[in-house]
């Protein structure tokens, strides 16, 4: 076949209109010289009329046929269907309408959460060669992922045989001084590999060069395009320029892009304001092994290496290591973790289960679109009956049939997809704390594509089994019946439809139950403290305070605890130093009295630090359950002290008074003296504790803080005050308090307790909240479509309604009837649904707190909740049945 | 009434048989649909009736294949436009192969039900 033949293929289809009407006149012209040979036979005209569409037999067929010769019959037959289809439902607006909302929340709302889960689980991180990205941490019992050492990071890098390259990352804040106004600045502290390894250009300037990451370098910094703009108006002129950081000289050798992005929530990786390199950060914990000052890393799999070997290798690395460095690394392992799994592990289940709901929704969607398709396919056998009497086959009718209802489909996707580009954004702007990699989530080819072919099955879905219904060639019993349609074979599909819905809503319910329940519990659960009217924040302390000695530190802080304390609203202030609740803390090792010091540090049991001011347990409103808290005179001239938490002292001296006792903790020559016994605090956020390991938690007086160590403190410092009234009236007031003390000291960081606890709840929050929504969508549209399948099935009853009141029925009993009809229907979907909750609720035990998956009473109170909504929406038909006029009903033909 | 199911059977069963007698119709010069279906009635005695819900479909298919054209034409004997088919080459060289597809076939057919005159 030439080109031209087969561009002519196509063209025919242009000049369809004028085919077709060549084909009419071509058959008129065979009809009439066949007349006229019957006429020239002797035949009257009209017989002879007759003798000629006799002979040419069925047009329709003919033309038919002649149209499939053309051979772009199923492109026409198509477009048939289309605009057939679509005249059906313009001429059915009600119908249309309903069928398209219901379809567009269902589809809309799937691909939400599509968009969702592929945006932070099914595409590839946003770096170069992302899948053999490996998160490393140390672990360090009971911790499985522990900031790492720096001497150790460095010789895995040394070490290794299976990572082409290695990245180290801290964060840090530090004043900035001498450009503008002083202040304080998110430094990222990077190995010179972290850009290349992410695959991030600086937009201006270079990345850092291996020399720069070491000790004794010239300190340089890279800054990000968002600082760069904000603070130096985006100048060219900046590279070269020199960054005064805690009043040290940084020179500035490039800037970074913002759409540079990393996450990994559980090592607090926050974007920097700026970078530095970690190997020339001037301190003695990048010397010390058995430090963990929370540094993390990742690193590049050589091409071809498996997760498997690699962690064989670095296995390998610990041991050696703990053989070397008894004392700091013995026990101490080395985990590797895909760096995905490690940004988005934590979401994985919880988004399965939500996409699992948003798919039960659309299921339900269906049923009810299917539903009311059948009604209206039961009104339409008439017109099928007919169709079919004219020659259309059976496939044709189904053909045209799903064709409406993938078009009703397709059209409802597009709405849904209009709602979920407005639903995704809501609900990621809604708790942009609860999921990781938020800014991956978009409406991409993939969603599309998505969306697409949900519409097209879900079309597919829904339609057949009205298609296959109403084009049962019963050609008899449609003609017959006559525009009334048929009652009986449809509605037992409907009724198996209800049935799944009901069930389907009741599981969607039960999991929104559960996790309400759950939250709701966890808003009541005690943490250990009082959080109402807390404010925390942090005061930066001017660079001039590390040049002080001890004594003028101590002093330093007691003033300013004491400035706080002052401002009006403020009941109490108090200094906590490496532990804020609910944000992790320092971790110490120590012995009790009467132990033998175990040999290494790291064999030691571990302990949660807390270095406080005196009033802190006032301000938390943490209860002391035995002997005394700490006092003013609890300094460095009087004996050492500490508080310990009721764990400790159950675990570490049973059966006798811990007060009295001694205390030791690494790396402190002297010993602390327990002088009272507190309520244990919920330091990992409110689940956190019941699940992971519950570290015991050791207080100590800042002020008593060796003239070693007091240093490290003379930075900055993390405060907790409690306010007479909840809000932050005061924050202005401390503010100005702690600058009126010092130009170069800031307050910064004001987040009120309460704040801090929803946003450990984030998680929980965004499942609740969506798991809550999907089940409303699912009751709502379970009972439109159970009211839809009663007042049909009323409608239908109408004349024997009629019959039954003219014959005595009370009003009442027709209602029992109709109402007893749905409440059937309604306890066997209630039954399989609870049925199907028990078996699929555990999925959502890691949303569940306190809470059992097969919780009785979120069981029955779903069950009667929706029961009733049910119910009710039976009632309405029903009472409508109820006012049916006998002679009206009977005359209903 | 014939079932659409029948039709179908008898074109397929037709199908290429009535091609070619298309063909060999149109070899006389162009002529319109109705004219061909009578040329076939006549030249056979009335034994072959073709079927019109056959023929047309039929046209448009070979019309489809190029092995004919069609055209609209005034009618010399009265004042009306006929769509007239005509053959094309392609059309004269598809006659050409079946039908010596068909003597093939026929005498092929004739040797097994009348082996006698073989001798």
């Amino acid at each position: 076949m030439s080109i031209w033949s087969r561009l002519n293929l196509c063209v025919p289809w242009f000049r369809r209109r004028v085919r077709v009407a060549d084909l009419d006149r071509e058959l008129r012209n065979h009809m009439d010289l066949e007349a006229e040979e019957q006429r020239e036979a002797g035949a009257s005209p009209e017989e002879a009329t007759y003798a000629a569409l006799r002979a040419l037999g069925n047009a329709t067929q003919i033309k038919e046929d002649v149209r499939m010769a053309w051979g772009f019959q199923w492109l026409e037959t198509l477009l048939q269907d289309i605009r057939y289809g679509l005249r059906q439902l313009r001429r059915n607006p009600g119908f249309t309408a309903i069928a398209l909302i219901t379809l567009a929340l269902g589809i809309g709302a799937t691909t939400a959460i599509f968009s969702i889960v592929n945006g932070v689980l099914l595409n590839p991180l946003p770096y170069p060669h992302a899948p053999r990205l490996m998160a490393f941490a140390e672990k360090l019992p009971p911790f499985q992922d522990f900031a790492i050492s720096y001497p150790d990071f460095l010789d895995w890098v040394k070490m290794n045989h299976t990572f082409e390259a290695l990245a180290a990352y801290r964060h840090t804040d530090m004043n900035l001084t001498g450009s503008g106004e002083a202040e304080r600045v998110k430094v990222i502290q990077v190995s010179a590999s972290f850009f290349p390894l992410l695959g991030v250009k600086p937009v201006i300037g270079r990345n850092f060069a291996p020399a720069e990451d070491r000790p004794g370098a010239a300190s340089v910094v890279i800054l990000s395009e968002g600082f760069w703009k904000s603070k130096f108006g985006g100048s060219s002129q900046i590279l070269g320029k020199v960054l005064k950081l805690d009043g040290k000289g940084y020179t500035v050798v490039g800037v970074i892009p913002k759409s540079f992005y990393f996450c990994c929530e559980k090592e607090n990786f926050v974007l920097g304001d700026v970078y530095t390199p970690i190997g020339s950060y001037d301190n003695q914990w990048m010397l010390d092994r058995g430090a963990h000052p929370g540094i993390f890393a990742f690193g590049r799999l050589r091409r071809g290496v498996t997760l498997q070997r690699a962690r064989a290798d670095m296995d390998g690395i610990a041991r050696d290591l703990a053989s070397a460095y008894p004392d700091s690394d013995k026990n101490v392992g080395i985990s590797l973790t895909p760096l995905k799994e490690r940004m988005v592990g934590n979401v994985e289940p919880v988004l399965l289960v939500l996409l699992a709901a948003v798919g039960f929704v659309l299921l339900i969607a269906c049923a009810n679109v299917a539903n009311l398709l059948l009604a209206r396919a039961a009104g339409r056998r008439h017109e099928f009956a007919i169709r079919a009497a004219l020659g259309a086959s059976r496939a044709r009718a189904i053909r045209q049939l799903l064709a409406e209802s993938v078009l009703l489909a397709l059209a409802g996707g597009g709405l849904g997809l209009l709602l979920a580009s407005w639903g995704t954004k809501a609900a990621v702007a809604m708790l942009p704390e609860a999921l990781p990699r938020a800014n991956d989530v978009r409406l991409d080819p993939h969603v599309l594509a998505f969306a697409l072919v949900v519409s097209v099955l879900v079309g597919v879905l829904f339609g057949l089994a009205p298609a296959l219904q109403s084009s049962r060639p019963d050609l008899h019993e449609g003609l017959k019946e006559g525009a009334r349609g048929s009652i009986g074979t449809s509605h037992r599909t409907r009724h198996v439809l209800i049935v799944m819905e009901m069930a389907m809503a009741v599981v969607l319910l039960i999991g929104a139950g559960l996790t309400i329940r759950s939250l709701a519990r966890l808003w009541r659960a005690n943490p250990g403290f009082n959080p109402h009217n807390v404010l925390t924040f942090n005061v930066a302390l001017p660079p001039s305070t590390g040049k002080e000695t001890p004594d003028q530190i101590r002093a330093s802080l007691r003033q300013l605890t004491g400035a706080i304390a002052a401002v009006p609203g403020v009941r109490a202030a108090a200094i906590t130093d490496g532990a804020f609740p609910m944000q992790g803390g320092n971790i110490v090792g120590f012995w009790a009295e009467g132990q033998p010091k175990p040999a290494t540090e790291s064999e030691m049991p571990n302990a949660v630090n807390y270095i406080v001011g005196e009033n802190y347990f006032k301000v938390m409103g943490i209860p002391i359950l035995h002997g005394r808290l700490f006092t003013r005179n609890d300094d460095i001239h009087s004996r050492f002290v500490a508080v310990i938490d009721e764990d400790l002292a159950r675990i570490y001296f049973p059966h006798q008074d811990a007060v009295g006792k001694y205390i030791h903790l690494a790396g402190l020559a002297e010993p602390f003296e327990i002088v009272g016994v507190v309520g244990h605090v919920d330091q990992n956020g409110l689940d956190e504790d019941k699940r992971s390991a519950r570290l015991v938690q050791i207080y100590i007086p800042v002020l008593q803080i060796p003239d070693q160590l007091i240093s490290f403190l003379a930075k900055t410092e993390g405060f907790v005050v409690r306010t007479q009234s909840p809000g932050f009236a005061s924050i202005e007031a401390i503010r100005r308090a702690v600058e009126r003390m010092n130009r170069a000291q800031v307050a910064y960081g004001f987040e009120s307790m309460e704040e801090i606890i929803a946003t450990s709840l984030a998680s929980r929050r965004f499942t609740m909240i969506l798991l809550a929504v999907f089940a409303a969508l699912a009751i709502t549209l379970a009972s439109i479509g159970i009211y839809g399948v009663i007042s049909y099935s009323v409608a239908r009853q109408t004349h024997e309604i009629g019959v039954r009141m003219a014959l005595g029925a009370q009003p009442l009993d027709v209602l029992k009837q109709i109402v007893g009809q749905g409440f059937k229907l309604t306890l066997i979907g209630v039954a399989i649904g609870i049925v199907g909750a028990l078996g699929l609720t555990r999925f959502l035990s890691s949303q569940l707190y306190a809470v059992k998956a097969t919780d009785p009473l979120t069981f029955i109170v779903v069950s009667l909740v929706l029961t009733s909504v049910a119910l009710l929406a039976c009632y309405i038909p029903a009472r409508r049945a109820t006012k049916v006029d006998p002679m009206v009903a009977l005359r209903h033909e | 009434m014939k079932t659409s199911k029948q039709t179908a059977d008898r074109l397929e069963l037709m199908q290429g048989t009535l091609n070619m007698l298309i063909l060999r119709t149109l070899l006389l010069g162009p002529l319109h649909g109705h004219a061909i279906a009578k040329h076939i009635r006549r030249t056979t005695d009335d034994v072959l009736q073709v079927d019109h819900g056959s023929l047309y479909p039929a046209l448009h298919r070979l019309e489809r294949k190029g092995w004919i054209s069609a055209k609209w034409e005034m009618a010399k004997d009265r004042n009306r436009e006929f769509k007239y088919y005509r053959l094309t080459p392609a059309g004269r060289k598809q006659l050409a192969t079946e039908h010596s597809k068909w003597k093939l076939l026929v005498a092929s057919i004739g040797r097994v039900m009348e082996p006698a005159e073989e001798g």
